[in-house]
């Protein structure tokens, strides 16, 4: 693959991100560990890893679709749509459930697809609709309202259950994030994705199936936000039409903090999980802050520090990647 | 995925004349329309009132939609817009209820005017700085605005609802002017500016140069980075101006909510009234014709009974289609 190759300068920048991301993790947990008692006690960690594990599904349905060139607003309503559908499906057990909510989430998915590649509109646009249309669906099905999901089936142990000592959600994405991984980095498709993203143009001439790696990779996050939706309604013993609101951008900011870069050509699996967890962690750590007595800052401030960080990682890879001359935002 | 466009008019055959007046006249030919079917299906349509209460829902989305247009004409796009409305509607409530603003009512409703407009200015110009200093892509350039303008918002009022009752503050939501309510005439002044600029002075012009090819724009002399800088500056001027206007219209702030997907509304109105996403063509009396679409379609559906939710679903259908005519219409 010369298209790869001939990056390799990138790919070491790359490379250079994702060890500053995984460098700022390590660091934000030791100073979580230090400052407080039980910030890696059972519960804590436990919650952190339940609760980010949605975050972390949309965030690598994202990832793969920003390293096209493209980019998914819909995944919070798809989300959305379904833990309404999984949460109906519920009370015929666990596989209905969860395979509603998957189906929810591939409907969406070759929507967007579709929209993208067959009606050629750009995916900002495209994937504008499909949100729409998630919610829309959602709302309807739901009839406006929070619908319960069923207790006499298993189906909240996919959202509430532990295995071996961890949350099934963190299972769930640890694995979705293990095959993204071998993905990307062994398969032609991974190979394709990277390709078309890098340039879309000379990966068509050169015989790729652009194409359906496109129409692939908008599958593949409807699918995850599908199953984030699953989770959802499974945690919450609920589903929820409202829900999912931001989700998109959140997403978008973990990938970027994650160091892929939105122009598309490159980018790293494990690097946007470290995102995710940073910001996860921004929030957890304030929650903490605020325990110790000695500030008072109100939940709302988690929006700020995380929009400063967001801005932090931008400039501190700009530094490495963006003057550039010739790459213009 | 996308291709660049045509900067100079494309040479007219009688096909791409064609193709331009529907990428040109789409969004008025869905609004003549949704007006013909309203006159026929929508009993007492042809009022005064639903003239009013249309436009008067339509405002605030045109209001930043105009901003919204200029930034997408040079390429960029805006997602901050809808946290920027939060903070100018935080703001102004707490200017004019604080100690100087009731000891001293004229200038403390005039300070609130001015003043959180000029600070969401500030955040715009802010962004244009950002996304030029940095060479960001400006959806990522934006994005930080957009999670911390609303967290910004939320802090500087605690995340409580501020009500009052201030009859020369809310006269920008609430008033009107020989029976027009104040926020439409600001509408059509601001869309009768913004048209003008792009239209007729240096200065709309190099936005356009700047959408349409940025390389070939530098080399001719344009500053295109100060172009960028000023229309983000703009974008935040006009949202400032819409958040005061829907706490005016609410009588209370509520920074969760004040602009709350706003960004997408604003630029769904753009894509659909014409302007090219990837920038160098604009129509700014398009967008409102685009705002217009989108909220006559609304509020025909509720009219005749359709759910808001289903009205969702075929916003979302009219947002791609629209788009995709005009794609059609624009390939060679």
């Amino acid at each position: 693959m010369s298209v790869v190759e001939a990056k390799t300068d990138d790919r070491i920048l790359v490379l250079a991100g994702r060890h500053r991301v995984l460098a700022a993790l390590v660091l934000l947990i030791a100073f979580g560990a230090l400052r407080y008692d039980n910030f890696l006690g059972a519960f804590n960690v436990s919650s952190v890893l339940r609760y980010n594990a949605m975050f972390a599904l949309t965030g690598l349905g994202m990832c793969f679709v920003i390293m096209t060139g493209g980019i998914d607003l819909s995944v919070g309503t798809t989300a959305a749509l379904a833990s309404v559908v999984s949460a109906i499906l519920s009370s015929y057990g666990v596989w209905p459930g969860l395979l509603g909510g998957l189906g929810a989430g591939l409907a969406i998915g070759l929507l967007n697809g579709f929209m993208v590649t067959r009606m050629r509109l750009l995916p900002f646009i495209a994937t504008l609709s499909g949100m729409l249309a998630a919610s829309g669906a959602a709302l309807l099905i739901a009839h406006n309202r929070t619908v319960a999901a069923s207790y006499e089936t298993d189906f909240t142990v996919l959202g509430l259950g532990d295995l071996l000592g961890l949350p099934i959600p963190a299972w769930l994405a640890a694995a979705a994030y293990m095959i993204g991984s071998v993905v990307l980095n062994y398969t032609s498709y991974g190979r394709y994705v990277l390709a078309v993203g890098g340039n879309a143009e000379a990966a068509r001439l050169m015989g790729l199936p652009a194409e359906r790696v496109v129409f692939a990779v908008y599958v593949q996050s409807g699918l995850l936000a599908g199953l984030a939706g699953v989770l959802l309604a499974a945690q919450t013993n609920a589903g929820l039409p409202n829900e999912g609101v931001g989700w998109e951008l959140s997403s978008i900011a973990a990938v970027v903090v994650g160091g892929t870069l939105l122009t598309g050509g490159e980018g790293s699996v494990g690097a946007t999980l470290a995102g995710v967890l940073l910001l996860g962690l921004v929030f957890n750590i304030l929650n903490f802050e605020n325990g110790m007595g000695w500030i008072s800052l109100s939940a709302y401030w988690q929006s700020v520090i995380r929009g400063a960080f967001l801005f932090l990682v931008i400039i501190a890879g700009a530094g490495g990647s963006g003057r550039r001359p010739g790459r213009l935002g | 995925m996308s291709e660049a466009p045509p900067l100079a008019l494309p040479l007219a055959s009688p096909r791409t004349k064609l193709s331009l007046q529907m990428r040109r006249h789409g969004a008025y030919w869905a609004l003549i329309l949704l007006v013909v079917f309203n006159l026929a299906a929508t009993p007492h349509f042809a009022s005064w009132q639903t003239l009013n209460v249309n436009l008067t829902q339509v405002a605030t989305i045109v209001i930043v939609a105009v901003g919204m247009t200029l930034v997408i004409a040079t390429g960029g796009i805006d997602l901050s817009v809808g946290s920027l409305m939060a903070i100018s509607g935080a703001l102004a409530p707490i200017l004019f209820l604080s100690p100087f603003g009731s000891s001293h009512p004229v200038a403390g409703v005039a300070v609130a005017f001015v003043a959180p407009v000029l600070v969401t200015g500030l955040f715009g110009l802010f962004n244009g700085w950002f996304i030029t200093r940095f060479r960001v892509q400006p959806i990522v350039g934006t994005l930080v605005l957009f999670i911390a303008g609303r967290g910004i918002a939320q802090v500087m009022t605690n995340g409580n609802l501020q009500a009052f009752k201030n009859p020369a503050f809310q006269f920008i939501g609430l008033g009107r002017v020989l029976g027009v309510p104040v926020q439409v005439i600001l509408m059509l002044f601001l869309v009768a500016a913004a048209g003008w600029t792009l239209r007729k002075t240096l200065f709309g012009r190099e936005i356009l140069a700047v959408g349409g090819n940025e390389a070939a724009a530098r080399l001719a002399g344009i500053p295109s980075d100060g172009i960028k800088r000023r229309v983000y500056m703009i974008s935040g001027l006009c949202a400032g101006i819409a958040g005061l206007i829907v706490v005016a219209i609410n009588s209370s702030s509520d920074a969760n909510l004040v602009g709350l997907g706003m960004e997408l509304d604003a630029i769904a109105a753009v894509a659909v009234g014409g302007t090219l996403l990837s920038g160098g063509q604009a129509t700014v009396v398009g967008t409102l014709a685009g705002a217009l679409t989108i909220q006559l379609l609304r509020y025909t559906l509720l009219a005749n009974g359709v759910p808001d939710a289903a009205a969702l679903v075929m916003k979302a259908a009219v947002i791609a289609g629209a788009v995709w005519l005009q794609r059609r219409g624009s390939a060679p």
